[in-house]
């Protein structure tokens, strides 16, 4: 297995690199480095001597891709890719357009966005296990066909709306908790508990739905209908075998969500000021910073690249006949 | 059910609200809560230049003077220094000579700058920091030098003063200074050590005493040392945060200033909160003893000659969205705020005649409102050299005039802004000296003054003026071609549709088509550096309340498209430009009044502008805030508010009582629907039972 995983590390290096190829290329598509100066400097008294030193003090004043001007190798490296992107392989982010450090920053949000995606992901997946096998227990009957109905009408609501219903109700009516902001330790429980309510809620409707069809490709198979014929009751049925041998899917496509919790919710955390990544996104992003967009979208990729392969390894562990090689 | 009231208790603090989102520690105590969307740029004075960081620098930072924050018009009033500075003619005749004295006995905030030790830490020592203010903390007198070193730091290569360009054409030698640094740090590894670098134009006379010598005559230079660009910074604050390992920690200048003003920033985590703490060496500055008229009555002149600042703590929270913000603020949660636009009708009443009021709900809460007039102006400008709407003909100014009656900018006012904005006559904000008031202030091109008030020309003259124009019912009189005009506007989204319909309505009026071309900020600005735009929308925002800061925007010299400067439209007429010549080296009088006129004239008969608003700004106060007064033209307001504590206490427990019963009506309900469920499961399962007890006859 670890020749497996070595050489799956050595196939991420590539792909990185053609993500952080397409990365560049699109966001300078659409900008150009006289454009994040302007974005930058603001809008008032800006000049073109301005906006010169502005690209020059961040090597923004190099050609994007290949230097005709240099010899040798500088041809390559003496360009805006280069400079930017090599160190993200080391996971030296550099400096935001800002002047903060992103690598500092990462490190100070990583903590809200765990202290909001973990509890959500765990609690939702109990919840959407819960109610799925409810759901496939009670198949064919005016209780499953309601939970479904409800399942689709849950999942059709945008996720804005419960955000904002949630704070309407919960917050602004009865009082129950701050209806935004964040604090660390334990004073951390009273901001989180609405969003993670929230995010619940929010995802409901598509998990049960999904596990409910799991459960119930399951139940038709044989050993189910040989569980039946030997006489074990409905529940022993359910919990002992169906729940067991439909976990492998289910763990096979949390997994791969894993690592990608690092990198938080772009919408709730906007709306509950949580200081987490998704919010440092969204608002780089905006300020069309690259260097925080270009080492988000890396990280995210190397998160996906190691989800993909602890789902790999999490096959052999769950399903004795996988072997990986 | 237990469970969760038990954690409901935890929760609550054993204080009776539930949803305070501030420590239990903080409660009772003498501060002040407020928040902000924007996540500062930067902090350092040098390179600063927007309001959402001047809400911060302006509480630290001290230059040498500042407004009056009662006074209307505003007024410069000394803040460090010992009086206000006079110009003086310089000794070779041709330069002019500001002299600057700061009253001794000006003390800095505490900081780790100020001892000696610090200015040599390991970076270990550094990389173990939580926060500057972990290390010692020391102090020192404010001194000359320390306003000299901060404009040399203006032409540092190391930073990005926006000013420089302006400032390098008054200062004398500040643009060879910016040049000779060029070439001296190459290398960037070591400090620089600006007091190493002469600049000629600034000399000191004495510890409290400098001089700055200007190319010409500039009477407003006084305004711009009433901003934090011109404000004292300490070598020692500039070494202490050039040491290696500091950046890495995001401890800069540019995010922690060091300053001797009422507060000093101890909590900088733009992500979240920023914290600004009672300055313990502030010299205790007296509230105003003056105001302007009705301020006495409104209570501003209560804390008349006491000491301050009022508040111990301010605290600043990251709110990026409205809703929570103004939710928040409901609460008693924020001690002020904004009108967010989706909630104007629930704060505030306009009557039919105008007025504006609070709405019951917020006068019960003891809210109040205060408006005042931004120093901005929204145009909607020509470009000069489009030869369809540009240009000093009598057919393209025919044109431009009926476009400038068609456009209803009452009417967007009313529809878009709720009423917060006032209809520009001419390119002044309100209350900015030269521009009249009444039926003498009117554009005679677009309004007449009826039954005491402006009222637009009626569309038909607009017709008349358009066919005069060459362009009878929007067509071109030789070939018959429709008119087709096109605006150029940043959009925002799809929220923009009705605003888009509305400025092509307006155009429909004098059957003339209008095509919208909706860009992004770079792109437009793209397009009016290369003077491609024809019609177009813009605003500016006044650096300082003098006229020459507005009609500078339509100066030739300053065109976008021949010389880089802000006259976007890149109007040109000789007797505007020699008339703001003059205008701008003149001392506010009535010499001054009448080239203003003249200019005024000028503009609105050459309509480079297709009229306008000023933005108002509403904003709200909770009744505990004291001695709040719009202040458009500073930020450092803190110092003047006071807070009644106990009375915010008592009203933020009567409005945040938890209600719970939807709490236990919500369980229930899930108990509820659990029923059938579990009924459903039993009645299988004995179904089952009795199955199998029987021989499984459905097999």
């Amino acid at each position: 297995m670890l020749a497996y995983i070595v050489r799956r590390v050595l196939y991420a290096i590539p792909i990185l690199l053609v993500i952080n190829v397409i990365t560049f290329a699109l966001f300078f598509l659409v900008n150009t480095p006289d454009d994040m100066a302007r974005m930058q400097l603001g809008t008032k008294r800006v000049t073109p001597e301005a906006i010169a030193k502005w690209k020059a003090e961040r090597g923004y004043d190099k050609p994007l891709f290949w230097n005709g001007a240099a010899a040798g190798a500088g041809r390559f490296t003496d360009t805006i890719f280069f400079e930017k992107s090599v160190r993200l392989f080391v996971f030296d982010f550099g400096r935001a357009e800002d002047n903060r450090d992103i690598g500092n920053e990462i490190r100070t949000r990583m903590g809200p966005s765990l202290a909001l995606a973990i509890p959500v992901f765990l609690v939702g997946l109990a919840v959407n296990i819960t109610f799925a096998l409810g759901m496939a227990f009670f198949r064919a009957t005016y209780l499953d066909f309601w939970g479904v109905i409800l399942c689709v009408a849950m999942m059709s609501i945008s996720s804005l709306f419960y955000i904002i219903g949630g704070q309407f109700l919960v917050s602004k009516l009865w009082h129950l908790v701050p209806i935004s902001g964040y604090a660390g330790g334990l004073d951390a429980a009273k901001f989180l508990a609405l969003p993670v309510l929230i995010g619940v809620v929010g995802g409901v409707g598509a998990g049960s739905r999904w596990y409910r069809t799991l459960f119930l490709e399951e139940m038709g198979k044989d050993y189910v209908r040989t569980a039946r014929a030997k006489g074990l009751a409905e529940s022993t049925v359910m919990f002992r075998h169906v729940l067991q041998n439909a976990l492998i899917p289910i763990l096979t496509g949390v997994v791969v969500v894993i690592p990608l919790l690092f990198m938080g919710s772009l919408l709730t955390e906007s709306f509950f000021g949580i200081p987490g990544l998704g919010s440092y996104t969204i608002d780089a992003i905006q300020a069309q910073d690259f260097a925080v967009v270009r080492a988000m979208v890396f990280i995210g990729s190397v998160l996906y690249i190691v989800g993909l392969l602890l789902t790999d390894v999490s096959y052999t562990l769950v399903d004795p006949r996988v072997r990986l090689a | 059910m237990r469970a969760i009231l038990l954690l409901a208790g935890v929760l609550a603090g054993c204080t009776g609200v539930w949803n305070d989102p501030y420590p239990a520690s903080d409660r009772g105590r003498n501060i002040l809560y407020s928040a902000f969307t924007e996540r500062p740029k930067h902090l350092d004075p040098v390179q600063s230049y927007t309001e959402d960081e001047a809400q911060f620098t302006q509480q630290v930072y001290e230059p040498p003077l500042q407004y009056h924050y009662l006074k209307r018009p505003y007024e410069l009033v000394p803040l460090t220094a010992s009086e206000m500075p006079q110009a003086t003619r310089g000794r070779d005749g041709r330069t002019t000579v500001y002299t600057i004295r700061i009253r001794p006995g000006i003390r800095y905030q505490p900081h780790p700058a100020f001892v000696p030790g610090n200015l040599a830490l390991s970076p270990e020592r550094i990389a173990a920091l939580a926060s500057p203010y972990a290390l010692p903390l020391g102090t020192r007198e404010l001194t000359a030098d320390d306003y000299i070193y901060e404009i040399k730091r203006l032409a540092s290569p190391r930073l990005q003063s926006p000013i420089l360009g302006l400032m390098a054409d008054k200062i004398v030698g500040l643009a060879d200074l910016a040049q000779r640094l060029r070439k001296f740090d190459t290398r960037r590894q070591d400090w620089l050590d600006l007091r190493k670098h002469r600049l000629e134009g600034v000399e000191k006379v004495d510890e409290y005493t400098y001089r700055v010598r200007l190319k010409e005559p500039y009477p407003q230079f006084l305004y711009w040392l009433a901003m934090p660009f011109f404000a004292p910074m300490p070598w020692e604050a500039d070494r202490f945060f050039q040491q290696p390992g500091m950046a890495e920690k995001n401890f800069t200048l540019d995010w922690w200033p060091v300053g001797t003003g009422a507060y000093m920033l101890t909590e900088n985590n733009p992500n979240a909160r920023m914290v600004l703490e009672r300055n313990p060496n502030f010299r205790g500055e007296p509230y105003p003893e003056e105001g302007a008229p009705g301020d006495a009555g409104a209570g501003l002149l209560a804390d008349a000659g006491k000491p301050m600042p009022f508040v111990d703590r301010v605290v600043y929270s990251r709110e990026k969205e409205g809703i929570p913000y103004w939710n928040k603020f409901l609460q008693g949660y924020y001690d002020a705020a904004g009108i967010p636009s989706d909630t104007f009708d629930q704060a505030v009443r306009v009557s039919v005649g105008g007025d504006v009021s609070l709405t019951p709900e917020m006068e019960a809460k003891g809210i109040r409102l205060r408006t005042s007039i931004d120093p901005s102006i929204f145009y909607l400008g020509v470009n000069w050299l489009d030869p369809v709407v540009g240009g000093d003909t009598p057919r393209a100014r025919k044109l431009r005039h009926a476009l400038a009656i068609a456009v209803d900018w009452e009417e967007f006012i009313s529809i878009f802004l709720n009423g917060r904005g006032r209809v520009a006559q001419d390119p002044m904000a309100p209350g900015i000296f030269g521009q009249r008031t009444g039926a003498e202030g009117i554009d005679p091109v677009t309004h007449v003054w009826r039954n005491g008030r402006a009222e637009r020309r009626p569309i038909g003259e607009a017709k008349q003026l358009l066919a005069e124009a060459g362009y009878p019912d929007g067509r071109d009189a030789k070939t018959g071609a429709p008119l087709v005009l096109y605006l150029d506007t940043v959009g925002r989204g799809p929220g923009d549709k009705p605003r888009f319909d509305w400025w092509r309505r307006q155009f429909a009026k004098l059957s003339v088509q209008l095509e919208i071309r909706d860009t992004d900020w770079n792109r437009f600005q793209e397009k009016i550096r290369k003077g491609s735009q024809q019609l177009y929308i813009l605003g500016w925002n006044a650096d300082y309340p003098d006229p020459e800061n507005f009609l500078f925007l339509l100066d030739g010299p300053q065109a976008k498209v021949a010389h880089g400067g802000e006259n976007t439209s890149n109007y040109e007429n000789p007797e505007y430009d020699a008339l703001f010549e003059k205008m701008k080296n003149t001392a506010n009088s009535p010499e001054r009044q009448a080239i203003i006129d003249r200019m005024v004239g000028r503009v609105r008969r050459d309509a480079p502008w297709i009229g306008g608003f000023h933005p108002v700004t509403y904003s709200l106060s909770h009744a505990w805030l004291q001695n709040g007064k719009p202040n458009n033209m500073a930020r450092n307001n803190l110092k003047y508010l006071r807070v009644d504590v106990a009375l915010r206490e008592r009203l933020r427990r009567e409005w945040n009582q938890p209600v719970l019963w939807p709490v236990g009506l919500i369980l229930a309900l899930l108990v509820a629907s659990a029923v059938p469920a579990f009924m459903s499961y039993r009645r299988r399962e004995r179904k089952m039972g009795s199955d199998q007890h029987f021989g499984g006859s459905h097999a």
